[in-house]
């Protein structure tokens, strides 16, 4: 694959377009990729629907819109809903596991993988970094991100005073995302 | 010159058009800003407000967008660099005063983040609806200079570019952007001071106790047409109105002193075309269908072209980075050897006109609109190539 299509979706206020820019940042900031970030713009600014599609590749994009994302993570069951059925046949979707219940009929050709993203996140200080978690979470599928400029991407993206946290939310995330995959080796390369 | 250190944020940034728009601003060495926000322009403000106190500018927040579009042309007088940004609604609030703003050789930036309209219409969404309000607007004869972005990075560039041109030319640059390029997120590169030139403005080299004309070409080289401006409250008493004027500056209302001064607003910005244009081309060379586009649409579009190509179809790209003064001169030539421009934009038919215009009936001119709210479907413009291919 020469371009990862990354549809990122939750409620507003659950730092959706936080964890967007965070992986957008650390793929043409911190590492050598390209990347651009689209945010579903509305009125709202709290609990409601809110999304955003970040695009990665190895050459300079020329659209950055995304039709059929290749990877979803989904923080709630309405992302889940609404954009589960654009994910390619081959796509990869992750997902809040105590926020979404994956559908008895679920596509099998997708690759799906859940995580408790809330629930660490509030083992680690607070709810608030579920974001963050998520990010983490989507770093182990990723071959192409390193850990290492995600890190630096959470690092420049948030107040300093809220570093440890964020750093052990993202480990945690991380760490969770590579045990689960362990079993199946399923990564998104780019 | 190069640019103040102060405002330079040499960097990799990962920004949306908006803050890099601002970012621009503050390397060009904008040091004051009078704005209403408005969506979606509010996050260059919002940026300029947070960042001029470190950079030694000053943002007022005003009552509304007529206050914000004179306020900064007083700032200019005083010697400042400044902008004022704004969308929809806002830049038609704002004709009167971008008129004045030419009648009287006031160098500044007026940014229009494009929404759908007309009125308040679609506050969050993205449009290219305001381009020939861009070109006629305000009232009266005028040439304009208006650029439109296609990146973040360019956001940033041709920000830095509208100062220098406005300088130059002494008169108000429009940066046309719309809410894609606005609220798109991409790796601005902040290049260091020295790599950024910046065209200084051009003060009248007259002591206090001389005459100064504001309007008077006796300083100016044989063929600039542009007089240098003085700082109100150093020394010279300058008389400036939006009424026809003469070289003093003074009122003078006929027809002789209107076409004189009409004149030379017009020639100062038509005669230097080939200076203020920039356009990019890809292919062009051999096409037989050109895809003419700006702003975001000129990223919507690319996927269409390569499809076509990928079957074998001769079809060039050609981005507008300056939409006025209009690329007359090239569109003409290019009209000579195509069968075809498709005009992808996000309006129902503006700057194919434009296009139109230029072609003189020769190629087929295929525009394909958008009524806002989305960007294309490339599927869209794709079609629209290969029915001119015929």
């Amino acid at each position: 694959m020469t371009r990862a299509e990354i549809k990122i979706a939750g409620f507003g206020g659950q730092g959706v377009i936080m964890a967007g820019i965070i992986v957008g940042k650390a793929a043409s900031i911190f590492d050598r990729f390209h990347a651009t970030m689209i945010q579903a713009f509305g009125p709202e600014a709290r609990g409601s629907a809110c999304s955003t599609q970040v695009v990665v590749d190895q050459a300079p994009i020329a659209y950055p819109y995304i039709q059929r994302p290749s990877i979803l993570v989904a923080f709630n069951q309405e992302a889940y809903e609404l954009f589960e059925p654009q994910l390619r046949d081959d796509g990869l979707l992750l997902y809040e596991e105590d926020m979404v219940t994956l559908r008895p009929n679920q596509r099998a050709s997708l690759q799906t993988f859940g995580v408790p993203a809330t629930r660490i996140a509030e083992e680690v200080g607070r709810a608030m970094v579920q974001n963050v978690v998520m990010v983490g979470f989507f770093t182990a599928f990723c071959d192409f991100l390193s850990y290492e400029s995600v890190q630096k991407a959470v690092l420049d993206s948030i107040p300093p005073a809220t570093k440890d946290m964020n750093l052990a939310a993202l480990k945690r995330g991380y760490d969770h995302g590579r045990m689960v995959r362990a079993g199946d080796g399923v990564g998104v390369k780019v | 010159m190069n640019a103040d250190p102060r405002g330079v944020l040499t960097g990799s940034h990962f920004l949306d058009g908006d803050h890099a728009a601002a970012e621009g601003a503050l390397a060009a060495g904008a040091n004051f800003s009078a704005g209403y926000p408005i969506t979606p322009s509010t996050e260059v403000v919002e940026r300029l407000a947070g960042r001029f106190p470190f950079t030694g500018g000053t943002f007022i927040q005003m009552e509304d967008e007529l206050a914000a579009s004179i306020a900064i042309q007083g700032a200019v007088w005083g010697g400042s660099k400044a902008l004022t940004v704004t969308s929809g609604p806002g830049f038609s609030l704002m004709m009167e005063h971008l008129g004045y703003g030419i009648m009287t050789e006031t160098p500044f930036v007026l940014v229009d983040v494009q929404r759908g309209g007309p009125s308040t219409g679609l506050p969050t969404m993205p449009a290219q609806a305001d381009m020939m309000q861009a070109r006629w607007g305000s009232h009266g004869d005028y040439e304009i200079i208006a650029l439109a972005p296609s990146s973040p990075q360019e956001c940033f560039n041709l920000m830095i570019r509208a100062f220098n041109l406005s300088e130059k030319y002494r008169t108000p640059v429009l940066l046309m952007m719309d809410e894609c390029v606005g609220h798109m997120l991409e790796r601005v590169v902040i290049p260091s001071p020295e790599k950024i030139q910046i065209e200084p403005r051009r003060y009248t080299r007259k002591g206090p106790d001389e005459q100064y004309w504001p309007y008077s070409l006796e300083e100016c080289n044989n063929g600039d047409l542009v007089p240098p401006l003085t700082k109100v409250g150093e020394g010279h008493f300058p008389h400036i109105t939006g009424l026809t004027h003469d070289d003093r500056g003074y009122p003078a209302m006929n027809a002789k002193s209107q076409a004189v001064l009409l004149g030379r607003l017009v020639d100062k910005i038509r005669n230097n075309a080939d200076d203020i244009i920039t356009i990019e081309e890809d292919g062009t060379d051999d096409a037989d269908v050109i895809v003419v586009s700006y702003g975001i649409t000129a990223r919507v579009c690319q996927p269409a072209i390569s499809r076509a190509r990928a079957e074998g179809h001769k079809v060039g790209f050609l981005r507008l980075v300056t939409v006025w003064p209009f690329p007359e001169k090239r569109i003409r030539e290019l009209a000579g050897r195509v069968s075809a421009f498709v005009v992808p934009e996000m309006n129902l038919g503006q700057i194919v006109r434009e296009v139109e215009r230029c072609s003189q009936g020769r190629p087929k001119v295929r525009g394909v609109t958008h009524a806002g709210g989305a960007v294309h479907d490339p599927e869209e413009i794709y079609n629209a190539i290969r029915e001119v291919m015929g």
